[in-house]
């Protein structure tokens, strides 16, 4: 049992747990003591000095995000000279920002922002000094302006702690510090990854995703262009929360709105994650059964992990499934094969893809093989954070649409393939299908509960005619190492290897907490969506790829079987090592 | 600079500090000493060597001031701004030193040549204002003879 401390806040008696912060407590009695560096989902890192609390006794102040309660403590909040000293620190951080809100990317949605409404603060009361630091959109992904940087840390913690990449750093000291990529160069020679989490984290527009949507309006307005979408299956679970609506599925509701936007034809990404683990799945079993490949059998959906593998862990490229990820198949495939069925000319078509990824917007230009079907097989890609504002441009009542149906084939999905969307998903759903194709049998029972929630790094055993199979399923960057180099050491070793198949996600909960999701993602929102991705896949009548009476359909009219030759043209891809110095 | 020879020199002086907390620092001074600045290529050998992210070592260079990531200029002008040489004009000898040199403080010329930096107090009030270049001291300098002292260095590199 932990101890418990007694304390008061404004007068008010707390009890808490030792070892709360003053901050957590103050909430407990319904005291909301300002922050602005502090996210929920990261450690304190003090940097503001927004917090600040009075404590009786001491002359000091002291930040309650984190300074833990002690007992007997009296802690004052709200005063007029905290309040005043809260606003100081507000003013001056104003004194070098940019202050152009009414066309920053964050505005109306900007924590900076919104505690400078809060407090109150009407005029700018320290002379300007202008920064002029450069804004780097070398990646076309993330665009970084240091100008708007408040250095509160949540960047550099995230892609140094969270991330284990390292392409973002503090330079220089005092007045003149910035965040940089790591020595001082562009952020597309840096190990940036693009996976967004710092954008996702940030308070302000100082980080945010490569703005793509007024290209999505020029495509959906040019009457010789014939625009086709897909949604990724996280999209469905989080964009409702831009709108006052979190935990809920919005899948029926999406396919309305993008038709109502203009998409000729509105597709699933959860079709392709179908085609991905039919193909997948044929490649674990090639390479259980007749070992031409090594193993362990390592996935390829998410491009921040491919990206973090090429340049650091280029002795694993064997292990690298050579199948693309769900997106850039429904992008082939909607070029080729319903071009094809449809009599469309696929030079006329724009593939834009919703994803809760920001690095999907780098993987469209990966490699040639992104061109599979003779055109850019993805053409735009949006985050669920543009998405939400494009519907507000576009007036339309997104949360009283009408559910609507998907374009068919490539828009019917099983229950496998939405949970592609939360970490283990991949591996849930690969190990449904792959049971099958090895044994012939469905399993009693699909679901693969330990590899489900966001424990760093999951393992499971378990048993595919009658052979035992190790799996382990890592999510957030800084956790693959472990299991990477788990396997390095049995090989080295000459003992058997610790697993046969390894899910990556770059981002911590899989794309459910995507770097291209809505803002303030905790463990608790990151659960939520993917409680929402899990009861959608329970309803399903087929919960397994293989089940997919369309994916059957797609495998008989154009593609053969899975790993044929055609399916290996379009649907597969290679990798080859970046060279980059080393974090 | 050869990247073989850039490689032993580094290996020599991680050597040096080996088994020692917090010796990158150090480490860096004794980059410096050798080079007169921190090359990018040491910096992305040394975090190789001591398996520290590239982007901590450029957090600790660009820290202290000490430090410098340019090669410096051949020459080192340092104008003090001392109390006593501040008092006696010394900003309009900084303007001087910047219009003709084309850069500011902390930074070379663009022939390499000088490297102009401001320093406070060098311990010679009574000869105030001074400019010192190198380990020449120039004493109750006026405006208009900086040309002059300039010249002698460029003169000097065209002879060379």
């Amino acid at each position: 049992m932990a101890k418990l401390i007694h304390a008061k806040i404004n007068d008010i008696p707390v009890e808490v747990n030792e070892g709360t912060t003053i901050l957590e407590a103050a909430k407990s009695v319904q005291i909301k003591i300002p922050t602005l560096c502090k996210h929920p989902d990261l450690p304190p890192s003090a940097s503001c000095g927004i917090c600040i609390v009075r404590v009786k006794g001491s002359n000091k102040m002291l930040r309650a995000c984190c300074t833990p309660l002690e007992e007997k403590m009296e802690i004052t909040t709200h005063d007029p000279e905290i309040v005043a000293i809260r606003k100081s620190v507000i003013e001056l951080i104003l004194s070098n920002h940019p202050n152009d809100c009414l066309t920053c990317g964050r505005n109306g949605n900007c924590e900076l922002q919104k505690l400078v409404a809060d407090f109150g603060i009407t005029e700018e009361y320290f002379p300007k000094i202008k920064r002029d630091l450069p804004k780097d959109d070398s990646t076309k992904a993330i665009i970084l302006e240091p100008e708007k940087c408040i250095l509160c840390g949540r960047c550099t913690y995230v892609c140094q702690d969270m991330q284990d990449v390292w392409a973002l750093s503090f330079l220089q000291r005092g007045i003149k510090t910035r965040f940089s990529p790591a020595g001082d160069i562009q952020l597309s020679e840096s190990p940036c990854i693009k996976c967004g989490q710092c954008a996702a984290h940030c308070p302000t527009g100082a980080i945010l995703e490569y703005y793509d949507v007024p290209k999505a309006w020029a495509a959906l307005q040019n009457p010789d262009k014939y625009c086709v979408v897909q949604i990724a299956p996280a999209v469905r679970a989080s964009i409702g929360e831009a709108f006052g609506y979190p935990g809920k599925n919005f899948t029926g509701k999406l396919y309305s709105l993008l038709r109502r936007l203009g998409f000729k034809a509105v597709f699933d990404t959860n079709f392709a994650a179908d085609v991905t683990i039919m193909e997948e799945a044929s490649e674990l079993k090639e390479r259980l059964l007749e070992g031409r490949k090594p193993l362990p059998l390592i996935t390829t959906c998410c491009p921040s992990w491919v990206d973090f593998m090429e340049k650091f862990h280029t002795d694993m490229i064997d292990n690298f499934s050579s199948c693309k990820s769900p997106h850039e198949i429904l992008g082939v495939l909607s070029k080729t094969y319903y071009a094809q069925k449809n009599k469309i000319d696929p030079s006329k078509i724009v593939m834009v893809s919703i994803m809760p990824c920001t690095s999907k917007k780098y993987e469209i230009g990966r490699c040639d093989e992104m061109h599979a079907s003779g055109y850019q097989d993805v053409d735009i890609v949006l985050t669920t954070r543009e998405l939400a504002g494009m519907i507000k441009q576009a007036g339309i009542d997104f949360i009283n649409l009408p559910d609507s149906e998907p374009d068919s084939i490539l828009g019917d999905y099983s229950g496998a393939a939405v949970i592609f969307g939360a970490t283990g998903g991949v591996m849930e759903a690969a190990v449904r299908t792959a049971n099958y194709l090895i044994t012939g049998k469905e399993l009693p029972k699909v679901d693969l509960e330990a590899v489900r929630g966001l424990e760093k790094v999951k393992e499971a055993e378990l048993e595919i005619a009658g052979k035992k199979i190790r799996v382990a399923v890592a999510h957030g960057m800084a956790n693959v190492e472990y299991v990477l180099n788990k396997v390095r050491e049995a090989k080295k070793a000459g003992k058997e290897l610790p697993y046969h198949f390894i899910e990556v996600m770059a981002c911590p909960g899989g794309c459910v907490g995507g770097g291209g999701q809505p803002y303030m993602v905790t463990d608790e929102v990151r659960m939520m969506r993917a409680k929402v991705l899990y009861e959608d896949d329970k309803g399903k009548a087929e919960r397994c790829s293989h089940q997919n009476p369309y994916v059957k359909q797609l495998y008989k009219e154009f593609l053969e079987k899975p790993l044929s030759e055609k399916s290996e043209k379009l649907l597969h891809t290679t990798y080859k090592g970046v060279p980059v110095y080393r974090k | 600079m050869q990247e073989e020879k850039l490689s032993a020199d580094i290996e020599n002086i991680v050597k040096k500090w080996e088994g020692k907390k917090g010796s990158l620092i150090m480490i860096l001074h004794d980059i410096q000493n050798l080079y007169g600045y921190v090359p990018r290529s040491t910096s992305l050998q040394l975090s190789k060597y001591m398996d520290v992210p590239l982007a901590r070592i450029y957090e600790v260079i660009t820290f202290y001031h000490f430090f410098k990531l340019e090669p410096p200029g051949k020459h080192l002008v340092q104008v003090c701004m001392g109390t006593a040489c501040y008092l006696k004009g010394a900003s309009d000898l900084l303007l001087e030193l910047r219009n003709i040199l084309g850069v500011n403080e902390g930074c070379t010329s663009n022939d390499g040549l000088f490297h102009l930096e401001v320093v406070r107090c060098l311990g010679c009030c009574g000869l105030a204002p001074v400019v010192k270049i190198d380990e020449k001291v120039y004493s109750k300098v006026t405006k208009d003879r900086i040309a002059d002292i300039l010249a002698e260095y460029e003169e000097e590199a065209v002879a060379k």
